[in-house]
């Protein structure tokens, strides 16, 4: 039993510990969120210590490959900009500012280990770590609107662990393991002749869809975006998507790669409804928070694509569109945080005129916003090529044609906001200030939107590597 | 001891229905309680020894109390919980859930261990959750720091800002 291989998640718990005690004695509390966005850099190191290597320990338990590496630093990265975008709006807090970080790191460590566990218990109890942790801090605002955001997330969250364990329950009485290498063993490559195995499939994927925002537990994400403190959202739209991807990813492939084929159409037809959905219920809205939840919903349903298209460059097409939308969206939430930092507006109309108040943001905003609609020269746009390419290689062309459709449809909405920020009359001439966190951690997204829309080659060589394991 | 099972069985299932089905919902916390207790017998009947004592324990005990703890304290008990919306939907959801399970169930091979079962659980308990060879100690220690998150997010919902 080597310990030192989960040492990312030992050292990221512990720096979420240290936070907390620290805020028992500093009077500076800046210095909290600064200590948490430092103190990633140790599990990072880990993280990166560990590049290369292919071992499993705590009895097969933990993997640790190339895959649950790369997703290692992509939470990390993710907490660091999502910490850097809270710091504002924390420094607002009278009190529980160490709480608050101390969460987002914790969330942070529970979706490690969902990407690393290849046993259904431990995938569990990871993603209700995540879970537990992101339900305290979608209240955190304790007005009436967060307060309800957490307990409808809280309650749905619940419905769908127990959807969860059902299905888990049902593939455990049937392999007689919750190992994955055991469950694939043991499983019957045949899934008409087997009902039991059909449901718990099922059952699977509609728990962990709630992870993910797909129909049919989608019905939390307006509420619970709206409600939320703004990073928290960003954080719930790209970490937690991310988390549910990566674990779908271990579990579909690893204990259930006998019967993909299966499971592939399911995802397929999963994908259809769900980016359709989002894309016409996101027209109708006026909050931006709601807008981009819906449009959350719809980005779902193309990265579900990624798991129709059952092989390589559908597992790959997946994880590079999840990096692409990692900075897309959490450009997109820390532009909207910077303007709503001044503005206290959630409200589309209020962004009119943005451009001239707060170029920069404004740019930056619809720089993100183009990019979500799949527009070159962003990563949106590499990324929707890449995971199309993908399912037209799987004869999945009808997939394609309702996700083209989908994209024309989404480019209303998204332009819509454009339009606003650069056409619209200022509602005021006063200019919008935003701190140096949250610009560093705006540039740092914007860049990445950029950057892997104009030279997407090495991160794809990256994505490529994470899922070669997968057979 | 098929018998017992059926009986506990018809009980669990018609005390979870009265559960859902009670306007009054201090009754329907006792008829949990009842719910709790049947499937703790449940477990005895499987020869799972501890896990009847858990459940007693902590569910029976613990939770129970909890429950009916909070519903003391929250006032306009009597009226009971406001009837939904979407009562029939709900029921046919759920209908169409049960039908399929039943088929599921009944319609699959399941394996069937012939050796006896292992008496006190205990022991075999402790050595899956810590053996070095065999144990869950993963998923024991992600539990830890899943009772920390809890507990840091229930003392910062609860207090005042």
């Amino acid at each position: 039993m080597n310990v030192y291989l989960l040492s990312p998640a030992i050292s990221l718990c512990g720096l979420a510990i240290v936070v907390i005690l620290l805020d028992l004695f500093l009077k500076r509390k800046w210095i909290l969120g600064a200590v948490s966005v430092a103190g990633l850099i140790v599990p990072a190191a880990f993280t990166l210590a560990l590049w290369g290597r292919e071992e499993t320990s705590f009895n097969g338990m933990l993997a640790v490959d190339e895959f649950s590496l790369f997703f290692n630093l992509f939470f990390l990265v993710c907490a660091a900009l999502v910490i850097l975008a809270s710091m504002d709006y924390v420094s607002k807090f009278r009190a529980f500012q160490g709480e608050y970080y101390a969460l987002v790191l914790l969330a942070a460590t529970g979706m490690m280990l969902m990407a690393s566990t290849r046993e259904l218990i431990s995938v569990y109890v990871a993603l209700e770590l995540t879970g537990i942790s992101l339900y305290a801090l979608t209240g955190f605002l304790k007005d009436p609107k967060s307060s309800e955001a957490s307990l409808k997330y809280l309650l749905l969250g619940a419905v769908a662990s127990a959807v969860l364990l059902y299905g888990m329950a049902m593939v455990f009485g049937l392999s007689g393991s919750t190992h994955f290498k055991d469950i694939a063993a043991a499983i019957p490559g045949d899934v008409m002749g087997n009902p039991a195995l059909l449901m718990g499939m099922v059952l699977l994927v509609a728990g962990f869809g709630f992870k993910i925002a797909t129909v049919p537990f989608q019905m939390w994400v307006p509420d619970v975006y709206e409600g939320a403190p703004t990073p928290i959202t960003a954080y719930l739209s790209v970490a937690s998507k991310a988390a549910g991807f990566a674990v779908i990813l271990r579990v579909f492939y690893e204990a259930l790669g006998p019967v993909s084929l299966d499971w592939g159409m399911m995802f397929g037809v999963l994908a259809a409804i769900t980016m359709t959905l989002g894309n016409v219920v996101a027209i109708a809205q006026t909050n931006i928070k709601r807008m981009l939840g819906y449009s959350s919903i719809a980005q779902a349903g193309y990265l579900m694509i990624g798991l129709a298209a059952v092989s390589a460059l559908g597992r790959s097409g997946l994880v590079f569109f999840l990096i692409a939308y990692a900075f897309t969206n959490l450009g997109a939430f820390i532009a909207i945080i910077a303007i709503s930092n001044k503005t206290n507006s959630d409200l589309i109309s209020d962004y009119s005129g943005m451009a001239k108040r707060a170029p920069l943001l404004a740019l930056a905003l619809g720089l993100c916003l183009i990019s979500l609609i799949g527009i070159p020269p962003t990563a949106g746009f590499m990324a929707k090529i890449y995971i199309f390419n993908a399912a037209v290689d799987h004869d999945l062309m009808w997939l394609v044609i309702v996700a083209v459709v989908n994209t024309a449809i989404s480019a209303y909405y998204y332009l819509r906001v454009v339009r606003v920020m650069f056409l619209g009359a200022p509602l005021s001439e006063e200019a919008v200030p935003s701190s140096g966190a949250l610009r560093a951690a705006l540039s740092v997204a914007c860049i990445g939107v950029l950057l892997l829309g104009v030279y997407p080659w090495a991160l794809l060589k990256i994505a490529e590597t994470a899922v070669s394991m997968f057979p | 001891m098929e018998i017992a099972f059926w009986i506990l069985a018809v009980i669990s299932v018609a005390s979870a229905l009265a559960v859902v089905f009670l306007r009054n919902i201090f009754r329907a916390a006792l008829f949990l309680v009842l719910c709790f207790f049947t499937i703790a017998g449940i477990y005895v009947v499987l020869h799972a020894d501890f896990l009847a004592a858990a459940q007693v324990l902590i569910y029976v005990g613990a939770i129970a109390v909890l429950i009916i703890f909070a519903i003391m304290l929250t006032r306009e008990t009597p009226r009971g919980s406001p009837s939904g919306r979407f009562r029939l939907i709900a029921f046919l959801v759920g209908a169409t859930f049960l039908v399929a399970m039943i088929l599921v169930v009944t319609g699959t091979d399941w394996q069937v261990i012939t050796e006896a079962p292992t008496e006190p659980t205990t022991s075999p308990l402790a050595q899956a959750l810590f053996s070095r060879e065999e144990g869950f100690v993963l998923p024991f220690e992600i539990a830890a720091a899943l009772l920390l998150a809890a507990v840091i997010g229930a003392i910062a919902l609860v207090r005042e800002k």
